[in-house]
């Protein structure tokens, strides 16, 4: 069965799997510069102008999956030599032009931006146009498009630009956010997410097999729409084999952050949620005066983390998630003590396979630590509905108006509008990513049907309400 | 005395949840909320087929389910809380 979306995520990830596999043997360093003659053996290039330029990025993408550039904050980063240079001309006439005599498209130009040529086809001057789109509308053959560069489309904090002296996109730091759209939608792969498998090997190595310290793997909910060829429970042997000690579901946390913040915001009237962290940092970037509005709870993931520390104080902690931004919140000073490390369902495959094994063929283990609302965090809405059942379980009255916003857009509608006291709703549950944590940028898959995953597997919880699950925790 | 109760996803489906409450419970009858410390715990390591997993101090004992619960705390947690006072 398919395991990816893309063809690129499956060269990331053969990457990601032969460095690791290097790792767990202690033969990287010897190796590191065959890697990419390794990966592309012969002559015939399949994917660029030739094997050379193919192994060269390739070797870049070794870099990435050792923790990439270190003088770069950013988890993500462009591969300026992998970046196509995709036209983004904006609006352009392509050959479908006709060159009819209706000339709809000069008639709707208010600039007079559009002109003819001897064979009556259309050219648009780019020194008059602004962009305004109508021509394409109204053109029956559809010969005008919108040029646009897929990176461009997809960061919708518009934080890439294109670096005319490397030509290559170029990410503006200061207004990134992490969550990895762009990393999943460039068709070449030359955006990517910065790799932290060798730190989760060597933590795993140098605890000799969890008698040093115990390692912890928190999976997140949304896990439940992944590894869709094996049963979860294997996936969670599959993790016990790698050598994590044990699997905690990050929906735990998740239920403690419902109880916290439906208290939270019954005392306070109005707040944003802060578990989704490239929507924490996309209103610390862009909204700094609607910060103090933001819930003061940690996120899912290192609430639980903190937990566990407290119980087991030299626990280390491994996130596991869809989430490319929760790489970036792992190393906040809020957090980096409490998750050591946070690898993606990609990686993840990545590290089963570099250890050759099947997770199929492994029988089923049990991960049941959370409840029903815990577990729906992973989808959008269900912040909100686990905040609705906290404040009826612990019997706060408040009536709650939840704005649910899916995707970094409808964040930007909503913030925008609290800005200007206009928002009728008391609480933003902020998502990133169109239809939640399904749909981040580290999963492997992302299909219709992983919305009704989650709440299947919501529904499977032994725990029915937020406060039996919570209350094993005292 | 410290008591940890593993509520780890094998034990927590083998019902570590009556077993919190039992001990919580049984640890108010006999009056020791002075001496002993009732915590959770995530895999100890010891699943098995039969019940929880639960700590007393450095000892770990496995299997303890509901209906054994009171045998377990009579043996592990009253007699030897008796034999440190004696």
């Amino acid at each position: 069965m398919r395991k990816f979306d893309t063809k690129v995520q499956h060269l990331k990830y053969k990457v990601l799997r032969e460095v690791a596999r290097h790792a767990w043997n202690d033969t990287l360093l010897q190796n590191v510069m065959d890697l990419p003659h390794m990966i592309i053996p012969g002559k015939i290039p399949t994917m660029r102008c030739c094997v050379y330029k193919e192994r060269a990025i390739l070797g870049k993408r070794v870099k990435m999956a050792m923790g990439g550039d270190r003088n770069n904050p950013n988890v993500i980063q462009v591969i300026d030599i992998a970046c196509d240079e995709c036209p983004g001309a904006g609006y352009e006439v392509t050959d479908s032009c006709r060159g009819c005599i209706a000339h709809r498209c000069e008639d709707v130009c208010k600039r007079g931006a559009i002109s003819f040529d001897h064979n009556h086809v259309a050219h648009i001057d780019k020194s008059k146009c602004v962009e305004c789109g109508k021509c394409a509308q109204v053109c029956p053959y559809a010969a005008i498009i919108d040029r646009k560069r897929p990176c461009q489309i997809a960061c919708k904090v518009k934080a890439i630009s294109i670096d005319e002296e490397k030509s290559a996109a170029k990410i503006d730091n200061d207004k990134c956010i992490q969550c990895g759209a762009c990393v999943y939608q460039c068709p070449f792969g030359a955006i990517t997410d910065k790799s932290f498998i060798l730190d989760a090997i060597d933590l795993i190595k140098n605890s000799k097999e969890n008698t040093e310290y115990k390692v912890y793997a928190l999976v997140a909910p949304s896990i439940s729409s992944q590894f869709s060829y094996a049963k979860l429970g294997q996936v969670v042997a599959g993790l016990k084999h790698l050598g994590f000690h044990t699997v905690i579901e990050a929906a735990l946390g998740a239920d403690m952050v419902a109880q916290a913040e439906s208290r939270e915001l019954a005392e306070k009237g109005f707040l944003t949620s802060s578990c989704c962290p490239a929507f924490v940092q996309y209103i610390k970037s862009s909204f700094p005066d609607l910060l103090p509005l933001v819930s003061h709870n940690l996120s899912p993931m290192a609430t639980l983390a903190q937990h566990i520390k407290k119980i087991d104080e030299t626990a280390k902690i491994v996130f596991v998630g869809p989430c490319t931004a929760k790489k970036a919140e792992a190393q906040l000073d809020s957090v980096k003590d409490l998750v050591d490390v946070v690898i993606t369902f990609e990686e993840l495959q990545a590290l089963f396979d570099s250890r050759d094994f099947d997770i199929t063929t492994l029988e089923e283990e049990v991960l049941d630590n959370a409840s029903y609302y815990g577990r729906i965090f992973a989808r959008s809405g269900g912040l909100s509905d686990a905040v609705a059942e906290g404040l009826l379980e612990q019997g706060i009255e408040f009536d709650l108006k939840p704005a649910v916003c899916n995707g970094i857009e409808e964040c930007r509608m909503a913030l925008l509008k609290k800005s200007k006291n206009v928002l009728q709703e008391n609480f933003i549950e902020g998502m990133a990513c169109v239809g939640g944590c399904i749909g981040g940028a580290g999963c492997l898959t992302h299909g219709t049907k992983d919305l009704a995953e989650v709440d299947k597997y919501g529904r499977e919880a032994f725990e029915k309400s937020i406060n039996d699950a919570v209350s094993m925790l005292k | 005395m410290i008591i940890q109760v593993c509520i780890g996803s094998s034990c927590h489906l083998k019902g570590s949840h009556d077993i919190v409450e039992l001990m919580q419970s049984a640890i108010e009858e006999h009056h020791l909320q002075e001496d002993v410390t009732l915590c959770g715990s995530f895999c100890i390591g010891k699943c098995n087929r039969i019940g929880v997993t639960i700590q007393v101090d450095d000892e770990i004992h496995v299997g303890v389910t509901k209906e054994t619960f009171k045998d377990f705390f009579a043996e592990h947690v009253l007699q030897r809380i008796n034999n440190e006072r004696n």
